[in-house]
Order: structure tokens, then sequence, then C-alpha cells
């Protein structure tokens, strides 16, 4: 067994410098990375680059590194929930690169299997197409999308165990898997991480292949960004 | 003229036995409320979820499962999460039956903008592109005209467009209309409005074949 555990969020991090392309899981506040963004905000890493699908809200999840003005470049697919990200994108001070989000989890897909680019219909004939190759088949146009290169991607899955083995839950897995093995250095933070045979091999949903470093986040929020819920008869 | 619970319910009608669905948000997430209890439907979530059930009872809401419109949902029985590669690979390969989005503006040939305004509002496109860029059958549910009057059913968009060519019908709260190759097709009107109503509140060209009825939306 190759063992991918590190004793913290600190010793997850080693290497993080300013200027570094992230990979970060997501959707909306749902299955977000919490303990590796608070120590990047600790750690106070500027210039950075975020492919993510969404920028997380005005004081919580990416909204903390807005707010500290780390972010140079957020790439992402939907950014609606956001002042912050708002007021600095036009006002110049954030470059933001829209993507599809289709084409956005397969930039990452590419990038985890080794396809250097693909076709995807997104897009063709809008401003997204603009300056990337197009091309036919079978009657229908196509636009030519680029893997991602990213230096780290930061995924968050509900358990793992010592060998980098993830399982994710509900909708909190979104962008995480795609994610994985995607970027030079994956670093796992995982609710629970438990001995290696512990997980059935049945189960995994990412083989810790694609993982280099794993760690048992210390707390979890999981805030919740719309709470709707019916009332009972 | 309908509300916005008039336009998902007839919307609704469009939902038929064996389709797998995708419901953008807005008015088209309001569709699920009216759909037949007769028929079996199963309901997408770009984020990752086929099958999804109704908001949660107060106090079971799980951060964990939520729609794309980030709001607590559950799941029904059959349900299954999946990750955002293979959700967009449900709605890219045509898995998917029929796509239910809003928009800010449709023309005559079937564009669709929904997603950019520019200098006002830029939140992206999220999921949108893909979904038109796929989906065989498409529906839009909006407003015929936007808050200033003006209509929304235009000869051209005059915003970045999501998708070219790719809708098929729209169903407003004045109409039903179907993208032709000539134009808008009038359906159907809505409860008491009239054909030169509907003409006036339409930017593009509409076609109106015969004696146009009225929807019914008992």
């Amino acid at each position: 067994m190759i063992r991918k555990t590190v004793a913290n969020v600190k010793e997850a991090l080693a290497g993080v410098q300013d200027g570094m392309t992230f990979m970060l899981g997501g959707f909306g506040l749902c299955g977000i990375p919490e303990n590796v963004i608070a120590q990047l905000v600790a750690l106070g890493v500027k210039d950075i680059t975020c492919i993510s699908n969404n920028a997380g809200v005005d004081d919580f999840g990416l909204g903390l590194l807005l707010q500290k003005r780390q972010i140079k470049k957020m790439i992402s697919s939907y950014v609606g929930e956001n002042d912050e990200f708002e007021r600095q994108m036009l006002s110049g001070e954030l470059e933001v690169e829209l993507t599809p989000q289709g084409t956005l989890a397969e930039k990452c897909r590419a990038a985890q299997g080794g396809f250097p680019a693909f076709f995807t219909p997104a897009g063709y004939g809008t401003e997204v197409a603009e300056g990337k190759e197009t091309r036919e088949f079978n009657g229908k146009m196509y636009v030519l999308e680029e893997a991602y290169k990213a230096d780290f991607a930061f995924v968050k899955a509900w358990k793992g165990d010592e060998a980098g083995n993830l399982i994710f839950k509900g909708t909190a897995r979104n962008f995480n898997p795609a994610m994985c093995g995607a970027a030079t250095i994956t670093v796992a933070e995982v609710e629970e991480l438990l001995p290696v045979g512990s997980l059935d091999p049945n189960q995994v949903h990412i083989p810790g292949i694609f993982v280099q470093r794993i760690f048992q986040g210390e707390t979890y929020e999981k805030r919740i960004e719309q709470r709707t819920v019916r009332q009972r008869n | 003229m309908l509300d916005k619970n008039g336009i998902a319910k007839r919307i609704a009608q469009e939902v038929q036995d064996g389709y797998y669905v995708n419901l953008g948000i807005g008015i088209p997430t309001l569709v699920a409320n009216f759909v037949r209890e007769d028929i079996d439907v199963e309901f997408q979530s770009e984020n990752g979820v086929l099958g999804m059930g109704p908001f949660p009872f107060a106090g079971e809401e799980d951060a964990d499962i939520i729609n794309a419109g980030k709001q607590t949902i559950t799941t029904l029985p059959g349900a299954s999460f999946f990750d955002s590669a293979l959700s967009f690979g449900m709605i890219r390969g045509k898995h998917v039956d029929l796509t239910i989005l809003g928009a800010m503006e449709v023309s005559q040939n079937g564009d669709i903008a929904n997603w950019k305004i520019p200098g006002k509002m830029v939140k992206g496109m999220g999921g949108a592109m893909d979904l038109v860029a796929s989906a065989e059958q498409i529906i839009v549910a909006m407003m015929h005209t936007n808050r200033e009057g003006e209509s929304k059913l235009l000869k051209q968009c005059t915003l970045p467009l999501t998708g070219v060519g790719c809708v098929k019908k729209i169903v407003t709260n004045l109409a039903v209309l179907e993208i032709t190759p000539d134009g808008f097709l009038l359906l159907e009107r809505a409860p008491g409005i009239s054909v030169a109503e509907i003409k006036a509140a339409t930017d593009g060209k509409l076609i109106v074949n015969g004696t146009v009825p009225e929807m019914k939306l008992a």
C-alpha cells in the first residue's frame, strides 16, 4: 500500500506558491475544500488562478480569498452569488474567464485522462468560441477546447483511506472527481479518514492513484446557500 | 394573461411518460409541481442528481444534497448521484429528453440569449450553453416582454448568445409559439389574450395560421 496521508492541512499545502493555478472542487458551497481554503487565506498566497465552477459567496468559500485580493484570475461557469466578485470584475481588478459548465468539467477530466483537447458543441456561435478552432462532424459544429493545466487540485470527499481512495456523498461529488489527478499534485481533504481496508473497493469513486496527499479536515461548516423546505401537512 | 405558475402549468403538458427532464432555474423549476401524477418522469439536475424529489421537511435539510439552484432538495426512490463530467455527458450525449429553461431574448430562428448583459450583469452561463447546444427538445419559459415592456421575441437577439438555432418552442405569459423556418408560429393564446395583443408584443415575425385556439389549462 502506498500511503498518501499527511498530518494536517499545513503539510498538505507544502509547495504552494504565489502565481500558481489551483483547481477547487465544489458546486456553490456544496463539496468545497473548506480546510484548504482557510489555509490558503492564512498562508496569504497571492496572484493565484482558480479553476472552480463558482466563486463562493461574499464571506465563505472562495469569497474568503477574494476578500483578501489573493485571486488574480477566476475560471468559472457561474459567479452570480458574490457581490465582491462582481465589484472586482467590473472594476477590472479581477480577470474572469467564463466557461460553460460541462466544458469546465470536461477540461478537468481531459487533464486527468491525458487528452490535450476535445470538441464540444457547447458555445458554438457564441463569444465563448471566439478565437477557437471549430469543426463540423456529421453536420453539426463543434468547438475545440483544451485541457486545463494546474499546479494543485484541491478536492473534498466524504470518506477516504490512507491509500488516497475516495468516496463522495450526494451532490457534494460534483467537480471533485474530475479534478483528481488533473493537476501536478492532488490534495484531498475528507470528513472521515479511515485505515486501509475500511473501504469496500466496489464502492470507491476515485482510486488513490489520482491522489498525492490526503488529510482529515478539522471542521466542516457545510454552509447551505439556499435553505428550501416544505411544511408537513 | 398567465402568471409564472400558469406558464409552468402549460409547459408541464409537454412532459411525457418516460421522459428525463432538465429544469432550469426560475419558472422552469415550477414545472415539476404540475406534471401529471400518472406518468413516470425523472428530473435531472446538472450538479449531479437524477431522480430529484421535493424540498425536504424543515429540519431534514442536507447540505450535501442540493439542486443546480443551490436549493436543498430530496431524492426519490431510484435516484442516483454522479459527478459533473458524467452529468454533462448525459446532456451532451442527448440522453436527457427535454430541457426547459428561461431566456432574456429568443430570435425567430431559435437563437437564445440568457447569460450576460454587457456592462450590467455578468453572472455566467452555468450549464445553459451545454444544454442548448445538445438538447433535442428545448422549451423556453419566459415572459413575452421585459420589465421595460419591450418584446423578448426578436428578429435577432441583441444580447450575447447562449446558443444558435436551438430553441424549438416558447411558452410565455401570452402564448405558445413554435420556431419555424419562417418565424414564430403562433400555436395557442393565453386565456383572454387576443392575436392582436400577441402580435403587438412580438418584435420578430409572427405567423398566424387561421384561428388560434386558447390554451387549455384545466
